[in-house]
């Protein structure tokens, strides 16, 4: 087999994997604009009823606020505890950050079903299902080791020596990092929360374990849906949602360099 | 040249130790939330485990076998945890096939829109994957793509069942979890150096050889390490098989779903999800033996 073949086997191989990967993607576009309701391919015709239905379906709307609520609150309170945590775990040695910093980033390496299980029998009792607190506490569960190993990559990456400096022009240790810390990695905060933010508004496992009546999250309302029907207002949402989650990266990254960020 | 690159400043140094007292203050808020809504909730579940179900939502508080002697007793359960571990082998292992020619592509390429592709490969993990999951309902359905396309080309007199089955859902979370895989196998394709392929090609190795000596060997870390992340997170996917499995695939994840929330057997429920992490710390070490016998044969060579 000759270099010439093999490059345009190659070629072909990676092609089809490329196609593999964004088929459904690209399906879910073809749709969410077709006429007919029933789910099907190809498309009849074009329209945007579809687009309609979505903000005249009042689970979808409700579900979005909800989303966007706890998702708010959740990169909000993530951020604090993360930032902090962050900043103990690489400017002090102490006895026991070995150990806080798995704890802390071990919430990953949980299955989401055993997380959200463990949620429900914990929080139900306690009246926490259902309601707003006790969802927004679960994602910063989740949240938190991102957002931790993030920061933790801006606080090594940023020169350390001006804020040693800071300290000894007699700054003391809160105005040091409010006025020297901070902004050098006001970057990586940002790349966390986005990260944690995402995280977040996407969560379907655990949100469909603490949620029930009166407060259900987007994407668990959107498969509540799909359990009865699942015709092109549900592509319609999904569209708006990859449109969404992609805006939001592309936006950071035009401001920020998100990748930048997040390979270093 | 910067202040920070001149080698008077060591910020390897350990840091002197600053008010140690001080320093748990930082790590008491976060490490508060994660006790009241993880640690606790993942220590009761271990405990749930152990009570007993005694009907209509009732639980006893006790210290019995019960549920786990119903989970590996019962044949249907037993059966759940086979399709379970079977879709966690069976995706781990496609996914691992469909994304190494891409890894390996994106880590070889000089091309110049290298960022580009790389992105292509890796931006439908943002996408959710209940969107995912119902785009591949629309591909494989009966009166889906595959079938409109197959039947006007006249290939099949009837469509060919690809959704409400364990293919199906195959299918779909190998496209779910392959920008993962494609993610934890370049972290790992760091050590392939093209000058060792050249260097094998003068003299005088095939391709294959090239590729059966050197390519693969070198890769082989990589692709554990994207195997084991694919298995973990089939096992306990539980969207695209409750959507595209139609009601006829079961796993543990939806089992522990339906136990705790519709028949509210809680012991029952969290003795499944232990079976679920059994399964995941065997997972563990299985590729922890098999990455340790990698690296063994790479120091050896």
């Amino acid at each position: 087999m000759n270099d010439a073949v093999a490059n345009t086997l190659n070629r072909v191989v990676v092609g089809a994997i490329f196609t593999f990967l964004w088929l459904p993607i690209l399906v879910i576009f073809v749709v969410s604009f077709d006429t007919s309701t029933f789910l099907r391919f190809p498309p009849e015709g074009f329209t945007l009823d579809a687009y309609a239905e979505v903000f005249s379906t009042p689970a979808f709307v409700s579900g979005l606020w909800t989303s966007l609520i706890i998702a708010v609150f959740a990169t909000a309170l993530t951020l604090i505890v993360s930032t902090t945590a962050a900043l103990a775990f690489t400017r002090y040695n102490f006895r026991g950050s070995g150990g806080a910093q798995a704890f802390f980033l071990s919430p990953l390496l949980v299955p989401n079903i055993v997380l959200g299980l463990a949620l429900l029998l914990f929080f139900a009792p306690l009246g926490l299902t259902d309601g707003y607190v006790g969802l927004i506490l679960a994602h910063v569960v989740l949240c938190i080791p991102y957002a931790v190993r993030t920061i933790m990559v801006s606080l090594t990456t940023v020169d350390a020596s001006s804020e040693d400096a800071a300290r000894v022009l007699g700054a003391s240790n809160f105005v040091t990092f409010r006025r020297v810390t901070l902004p050098l990695i006001r970057p990586g905060i940002i790349a966390g929360g986005v990260l944690a933010f995402l995280v977040s508004f996407d969560e379907a496992i655990v949100s469909l374990f603490l949620s029930g009546f009166a407060v259900t999250p987007l994407p668990v309302a959107l498969l509540d849906h799909m359990e009865t029907q699942a015709g092109p207002e549900v592509a319609a949402l999904s569209v708006l949602l990859i449109v969404f989650s992609l805006g939001i990266v592309l936006i950071i990254e035009r401001v920020l360099g998100l990748s930048k960020t997040l390979r270093s | 040249m910067s202040l920070a690159e001149l080698p008077t400043t060591t910020p390897e140094k350990p840091r002197p130790r600053r008010r140690i007292s001080g320093v748990w203050w930082l790590i008491i808020p976060g490490a508060l939330i994660l006790l009241f809504s993880y640690l606790t909730p993942m220590l009761w579940v271990v405990r749930m485990a152990f009570n007993r179900f005694i009907g209509g939502g009732g639980i006893e508080l006790t210290f019995s076998f019960d549920s786990f002697s119903e989970v590996f007793t019962d044949p249907y359960y037993l059966r759940v945890a086979g399709t379970t571990l079977a879709l966690g082998c069976w995706v781990a292992l496609l996914t691992v096939v469909v994304a190494y020619p891409l890894a390996l592509f994106l880590a070889r390429t000089t091309s110049k829109y290298k960022a580009l592709l790389t992105m292509f490969a890796i931006a439908p993990m943002l996408v959710s994957s209940v969107a995912r999951t119902y785009g591949w309902m629309v591909v494989l359905g009966n009166q889906g793509l595959i079938n409109t396309v197959l039947d006007s080309l006249g290939l099949v007199d009837r469509p060919i069942q690809l959704s409400n089955n364990f293919l199906g859902v195959v299918i779909a979370l190998v496209q779910i979890f392959l920008p993962y895989a494609v993610l934890a196998m370049s972290s790992g394709f760091g050590r392939l150096d093209t000058n060792l392929e050249q260097a094998a090609a003068s003299l005088g190795a095939n391709r294959i050889t090239r590729f059966v000596r050197i390519t693969l060997p070198l890769t082989l870390p990589g692709v554990l390490t994207a195997a084991l992340l694919v298995f973990v997170l089939t096992i306990s996917a539980y969207v695209t098989p409750r959507l595209i499995g139609g009601g006829r695939v079961f796993v543990l994840a939806a089992e522990i779903y339906d136990q705790a929330t519709n028949q509210l057997n809680w012991p029952l429920a969290a003795a499944l999800s232990m079976v679920l992490i059994i399964i995941f710390g065997a997972a563990i070490s299985i590729y922890q033996i098999l990455q340790r016998r990698v690296e063994r044969r790479m120091s050896g060579l």
